[in-house]
């Protein structure tokens, strides 16, 4: 019995020894941390395209930790259970950093843009959007735009704006991202109002008008519209910038149209958590990327819509007339964005599976 | 006439089934040599995807990260699961019960509950996220799956055998050796290669409990889907498909020429 007892307590010795040391090392990593040429880079897998993480690594001799999530929210558990974690640079969507600002200094650093050369750059037309007023925390680093493609062949009307996918020679050939804001947002649009209503009444009526609209919707597919219209399922979507780019190197006849009530835009941008181990790496990184020439290969390889007023003149000419990829700014100015509905959220659910069961 | 009727029959029921299992892994295969951009018409035979997918480092990292993971959880709960199993076999206590009940909750607890579980506690615990918190959460949900399956072996094992060795004078360790190891190694190398294949597939929990230099394979693939699907992905499934056939292959190679 005593054997027993003595056994049992050497095993609690030991386990809470080792318990101890590990907490004890990994203690001890943070603090040392700081003069480490190193920097820990958190967004989708590729949106940094790997060329652009070479070139930093080699002309500034800082190794790169690329980790990958695959949604914001993902990302936000995550921050919020490590209290910002060992990561220095994240990219994320707008909407996502208005959430992490709200949260007081806990989980992004104030970003210091004295010491970001390249921050002049940065076009002004994208700074001081809703999410963060006066980019305290965020840096913009590229676009997405919800635009409409369609196969002239098959569609004969004029295609001008959101309220003309409810022409009914247009049955039964839609394709809409599977996403509730987005198609309620269309509906909210047509009828004039904000795409972030909250009023019942009005998203009562946007529910009516979505019923007169279901009949012309075939698919819907928030990652791959594109292949739809490309092996000719449907004839006209909506879809994001790079899903629209896809879908003309599919068929090269298919016309872009940025919608005439104004687009959609989301915007994502680079932020510095607050525990961020290496901040002086991390403001390298973006002020490497904010060079007007990598802004340019950043765009061309990921196709999303660029930021950078330097960087047009490096853009070749391609991407340039590419109505996917480069959208002019006068756009930017009267499009609308997508705001936290709060209570509404509900609502919109509601209306959003009655519509897909219709 | 009847008796080929029904081997017809059986031909055909097992056909649909391997077809069933089969057809998506090589539709994905086949893919990631499309020269075009979608996965809808097959254009034309390249390579491009994968030299692509090998001249980016982060594909190569994340392929190192996920074996080193797998295998170190592997060797891990290969070891704890087989002498759990013995110590169960041997040994008669008060509360026997309740931890052959206890085993099976890491298998049957739903993932995510276990990874955020574990995200909390680590946290707590200030541990750093990276690959040591990979292998200690991996083989928390492993051991298990070693355990049960050394445990149903042992169920047929005559311990008798172990206690005419010990007779003879043949000492604890030699006794293990020469005659308790042969005897459940192929359930050991069964269990471990399910465990392997469990850890080198997992989401959720890597999602979780990843740090910036983690990153395995399933993350890299889920977090490209950003950009859609595209033939680099069916090529990255590919790599991941052939390297859960080489460990199938490997293991399978150990248990026959151990079961001669």
């Amino acid at each position: 019995m005593l054997k027993k007892r003595f056994k049992a307590l050497i095993i609690l010795l030991a386990v809470s020894v080792i318990g101890t040391t590990f907490v004890g090392c990994s203690k001890s990593n943070t603090t040392k941390t700081n003069t480490e040429k190193i920097v820990n880079i958190y967004t989708w897998a590729n949106y940094v395209p790997d060329t652009v993480v070479k070139g930093f690594e080699k002309s500034t001799g800082i190794k790169v930790n690329y980790s990958n999530f695959s949604t914001n929210e993902e990302m936000l558990a995550k921050l919020q259970a490590a209290k910002g974690g060992q990561y220095d640079v994240i990219i994320c969507a707008d909407y996502m950093v208005q959430i992490m600002a709200k949260q007081k200094n806990v989980l992004l650093k104030p970003i210091n843009q004295s010491a970001i050369a390249n921050y002049k750059n940065l076009d002004k037309a994208y700074l001081g959007q809703y999410y963060d007023k006066t980019n305290k925390y965020s840096v913009p680093y590229s676009l997405g735009s919800e635009m409409i493609v369609y196969n002239p062949d098959k569609v004969k009307i004029d295609i001008k704006g959101i309220s003309d996918l409810w022409d009914p020679s247009l049955k039964g050939s839609e394709v809409l991202l599977e996403d509730s804001r987005s198609v309620i947002g269309m509906a909210l649009t047509k009828l004039g109002y904000s795409i972030n209503e909250t009023d019942p009444a009005k998203l009562a009526e946007a529910k009516a008008e979505l019923k007169k609209l279901r009949a012309n919707v075939k698919v819907f597919d928030a990652d791959t519209p594109m292949t739809s219209l490309i092996n000719g399922d449907t004839n006209i979507g909506v879809m994001w910038g790079s899903q629209a780019s896809a879908a003309l190197k599919g068929n090269a006849k298919f016309k872009i149209v940025y919608p005439k009530e104004g687009m959609q835009f989301e915007t994502d941008n680079l932020v510095i958590p607050v525990k961020a181990p290496h901040e002086k790496n991390a403001e390298k990184f973006i002020n490497y990327v904010l060079d007007g020439k990598v802004s340019s290969e950043i765009t061309t390889g990921i196709e999303y819509i660029n930021v950078n007023t330097a960087a047009k003149e490096f853009m070749a000419q391609s991407v340039l007339n590419n109505k996917a990829i480069y959208v002019p700014n006068e756009e930017f100015t009267k499009a609308k964005h997508l705001e936290d509905a709060g209570s509404a959220s509900k609502v919109y659910d509601t209306i959003w599976s009655e519509f897909k069961q219709q | 006439m009847d008796s080929k009727l029904s081997k017809v029959l059986e031909r055909t029921y097992i056909f649909c089934i391997f077809a069933f299992l089969y057809v998506p892994f090589a539709i994905i295969i086949i893919y990631s040599f499309n020269k075009a951009q979608s996965n809808i018409v097959f254009s034309g035979f390249t390579l491009d995807w994968y030299t692509k997918l090998f001249n980016d480092d982060d594909v190569i990292t994340a392929l190192i990260n996920s074996l080193t993971i797998a295998t170190l959880s592997t060797i891990i709960s290969a070891i704890i699961g087989t002498v759990g199993a013995l110590g169960l076999k041997r040994h008669k206590f008060k509360g026997k019960g309740i931890i052959d009940l206890l085993l099976y909750i890491p298998i049957v607890i739903p993932e995510i509950i276990m990874g955020i579980s574990l995200l909390v506690f680590f946290s707590v615990l200030q541990l750093d996220f990276g690959i040591f918190t990979l292998v200690l959460a991996h083989t928390t949900f492993c051991i298990p799956f070693v355990l049960i399956n050394v445990k149903s072996r042992l169920a047929d094992f005559d311990m008798s055998i172990e206690e005419a060795a010990m007779d003879l004078g043949a000492s604890k360790v030699t006794v293990f050796r020469t005659i308790t190891l042969p005897a459940i190694f192929p359930s050991v190398i069964s269990g471990a290669m399910l465990a392997f294949a469990l850890s080198l597939d997992d989401v959720i929990i890597n999602i979780f409990l990843g740090g910036p230099e983690s990153t395995t394979l399933p993350i890299k693939i889920f977090s490209m889907l950003k950009f859609g699907l595209s033939p680099e992905i069916n090529a990255l499934c590919t790599i991941m498909l052939l390297t859960t056939f080489v460990v199938l292959i490997l293991s399978q190679g150990i248990k026959l020429r151990r079961d001669k």
